[in-house]
Parts: structure tokens; C-alpha cells; sequence
């Protein structure tokens, strides 16, 4: 257990650190970046105490923002991909959520992709949505979803896959 | 009540969820509708000491490049000077201009200009005597007004920041208007409300008015690229490339008018 609790912590500042320093200044054609730090709440345990991760998420979030000067867009991101997790988990994986058995390094390459795509959709949409903050440009909030979701996906998974300890 | 009690319980995480909810949206709001946000702003001793750390590493990367600048900058300074020289009757008066307007020279540790408001965070701060609303420029042209500050750092409204609104005005005639940015391109920023009567062509320079006293008049914007008449068919929507490269600054100055005081305090008494 606290093993455990050293494992989210460091992830938690590392993540934090490394979206603000290096993954928010790619600007990939001028503007898409990655929003790699939904992967601590991508993996944060099954097992948890609701309100505590839903505030350490609204945190996680909150922190981003100061160091981005984004008022409460990241806060407001990351707080609705939190409360929509358990639903996304029980869409993509099923009975073993159900049984409460789930282990991310143990579970196959296509739910993964699915787990992970869905919330990073929904933290993306929340995230430009109030970020551009005008119903009348919702093109340019998809066509940003769209590009910045594909970029994280694609790291969420190779990050994923690298650091995973798969013991077969 | 034992039953809204029960409902509470119930329903507790979701609750949190709303009242999180309404935090985060009302900060987010805040910041759209006022660009200097009072608590979340990277002008604070953890995130400054982070970027800084993170700069120091990053600024090696982009040396060469500054050298080209700072070359560049000193051929212009030292062309005005000559030309100063030759026509002693030019329209300034170098040594009131000097008294009038103080520069403080800065590093941008911070960079944005993917978002829709972007700010800037630089590594001085209220003990280099740097306030809010001081205008922000580099060797060549404007970059913002100065929002939150704190001992050691500052945050920059950059002009690619959707809320901020700065007097322009073209340099060959006097007609001007408001420079915004519509959060397209981080290359060109709007100029709107010039009257319909002034003739524009591409081109053209488009330099600070002097009209409010954060800015002195004069400093550099950007060129004409294209302009049309807006909505009501009375004022041209111009569109400004700007000189400066948003995504590549580094060293940057902090004009300081010393009369802001003395202008702020008329304003008021007239009111």
C-alpha cells in the first residue's frame, strides 16, 4: 500500500512537470499539443475512494493551470474525465471491472485503446470547449479535439506500453 | 430531514463533483472575462523557480539565434543614431525621452501562444520595481502589458491574448484603432475601427498610438497584410503581420512611464 502511494505520488509531480515544461511547448503545427497528464488519472487505481480522486484530479488539474495561466480549464478537463471514469471503465472492460480485478498492465491491447481513446476524447472536448469559450466556433473545438486527442493517444499508448511490467 | 440527509449521503461523490465543478467554471470564466486573474497566474515562487530551472536548460538552444537579434538590433540602433546626428532638428528630444520612459531589460521564462489567452511569465518582479499594467516590448516590437507580479516574476498579457486591447494607429497619418487578436494565427493580430476615409495600402506600418500611458507612441506592431470594411461598412478590419516572432522570444524590455502617476491622477480628478 505504500508502495503504492510513492508510485502515484512521483507520477503525480512527474507528469505535472513534464506536461508544463516539455509537452505544452511542442505547438506541433503551430497549435496541437499533448495533454499527457490524464494518463495519472488513466491509471489511477480501480479501487479508490471517490471523493478523494475526484479531488486529487480537480488538484492535478489546478496545478496545470497555474503554471499555464489557463484560469480553470485544465481544473474543469480533468474533474469531468474523473467522474466519468468509472462508467468508461465499466463501457470498455466489462466483468472484470465488475469484479473489481482489474490490472492495466494484465488487460489486452484493444480495450486499452478503447479505455484510454474515450476518456482522452471527453478530457479534450471539455478542455477546448472552455478554452475557446464560443458555441459559434464549435468547428474549430472539434478540429482541435480531433488533432490533440491523436497526438495523446499515441503517447498515452507508447508510455504505456514502455513502462508496463508484463510478467507472462 | 432525515430524508435530505439520506439524499446527501447518497449522493456525496456527485455533489463534490458540482460544487468542484462550479469552482473550476467559475475560474475559467473569470479568466475570460477579466485578463488578470487573481489566483491562478504562474507569477508565484514555485511555478517561476520551475520555468527558470526549465530555461536555463532550454535558452541554450536558441543562443545563436539571439546573437543574430542582438546584432541586428544594434545595426538599427546605431543607423538611428548616425541619422540622428546628421539632422539634429529629428521630431525627439533624446534626453526628455530618456527621463520620460525607463526600460528594464527581462527574460522570458515562459513562453504560450497556442492558447486562446496566452500570457507570458518573465524572471523579474515587483523588487525590480515592475507593477501591473507596464507595457512589455522587444527589439522588435510590442509583446504585452504586465498582469500579476510577485518579488521575483511577473506574467505578460501577451497581445496574443484574446481580452487584451491596446491603441494602435498607422505611421505615416494619424488615424487609429484597437488591436486585438481573434485567436487564429499567432503571426497577425486585427486592427479594427480605423476610420473609412484612411488610405491604406499592403505594407504599411502599424506602430503604437501613445494614447494611453502605457505605451510610448512609436513602438513597432506590425505591417498591413490585408484589410476589409467590417459589419456596419464605416471602418476597415485590418489584418497586422506582426515583427516580432511570438514563438521565438527571449530577451525582452519593460517600459516604465514615469509620468503614468501624474496622467492616472488628472484622469481621476477629472472624473
Amino acid at each position: 500500500m505504500n508502495n503504492l502511494l510513492s508510485i502515484h505520488t512521483v507520477r503525480f509531480v512527474v507528469l505535472i512537470l513534464l506536461q508544463v515544461l516539455l509537452f505544452s511547448n511542442i505547438n506541433f503545427l503551430g497549435y496541437i499539443n499533448p495533454y499527457i497528464y490524464i494518463l495519472f488519472i488513466i491509471l489511477y487505481p480501480v479501487k479508490n475512494n471517490r471523493i478523494l480522486f475526484l479531488f486529487i484530479s480537480f488538484l492535478m488539474g489546478l496545478i496545470i493551470d497555474i503554471f499555464m495561466d489557463s484560469g480553470g480549464i485544465n481544473a474543469t478537463a480533468a474533474l469531468v474525465v474523473a467522474f466519468i471514469r468509472p462508467a468508461v471503465l465499466k463501457f470498455s472492460f466489462g466483468a472484470v471491472y465488475e469484479h473489481q480485478a482489474l490490472k492495466f498492465n494484465n488487460i489486452d491491447f484493444g480495450q486499452r485503446l478503447t479505455y484510454i481513446t474515450i476518456l482522452t476524447f471527453i478530457h479534450h472536448f471539455t478542455y477546448f470547449l472552455f478554452e475557446i469559450f464560443n458555441i459559434s466556433k464549435i468547428i474549430l473545438v472539434l478540429q482541435n479535439t480531433l488533432f490533440s486527442s491523436i497526438f495523446t493517444i499515441t503517447l498515452c499508448i507508447l508510455i504505456t506500453s514502455i513502462f508496463s511490467t508484463k510478467s507472462k | 430531514m432525515q430524508q435530505i440527509v439520506n439524499f446527501i449521503l447518497r449522493n456525496k461523490s456527485f455533489l463534490f463533483f458540482l460544487l468542484l465543478l462550479c469552482v473550476s467554471v467559475g475560474l475559467t470564466i473569470q479568466s475570460h472575462s477579466y485578463h488578470k486573474s487573481k489566483f491562478i497566474n504562474s507569477a508565484n515562487n514555485v511555478t517561476g523557480g520551475v520555468y527558470n530551472l526549465g530555461n536555463s536548460v532550454s535558452s541554450y538552444f536558441h543562443l545563436k539565434e539571439e546573437n543574430d537579434k542582438l546584432h541586428e538590433e544594434n545595426t538599427r540602433l546605431r543607423s538611428i543614431l548616425n541619422n540622428q546626428m546628421e539632422k539634429s532638428e529629428t521630431f525627439i528630444d533624446s534626453t526628455s525621452y530618456t527621463t520620460k520612459y525607463k526600460f528594464t531589460t527581462a527574460k522570458i521564462i515562459k513562453n504560450s501562444y497556442s492558447l486562446q489567452n496566452n500570457y507570458l511569465t518573465i524572471n523579474k518582479g515587483s523588487r525590480d520595481s515592475i507593477k501591473q499594467d507596464l507595457g512589455v516590448i522587444s527589439s522588435k516590437g510590442i509583446i504585452g502589458i504586465i498582469g500579476n507580479t510577485n518579488s521575483k516574476y511577473a506574467t505578460v498579457v501577451s497581445i496574443l491574448n484574446t481580452t487584451n486591447k491596446i491603441s494602435g494607429q498607422l505611421k505615416k497619418t494619424n488615424q487609429f484603432g484597437t488591436l486585438s487578436w481573434n485567436g487564429k494565427s499567432p503571426r497577425y493580430i486585427q486592427l479594427s475601427d480605423i476610420q473609412k476615409n484612411a488610405k491604406l495600402t499592403k505594407g504599411d506600418t502599424i506602430i503604437t498610438s501613445g494614447r494611453s500611458s502605457i505605451f510610448p507612441k512609436g513602438i513597432l506592431v506590425g505591417q498591413v497584410e490585408g484589410f476589409k470594411l467590417d459589419a456596419t461598412k464605416n471602418y476597415y478590419e485590418v489584418e497586422v503581420l506582426l515583427f516580432n516572432d511570438m514563438t521565438n522570444l527571449e530577451h525582452v524590455s519593460i517600459i516604465e512611464n514615469k509620468d503614468k502617476t501624474l496622467i492616472n491622477n488628472l484622469l481621476q480628478s477629472n472624473e
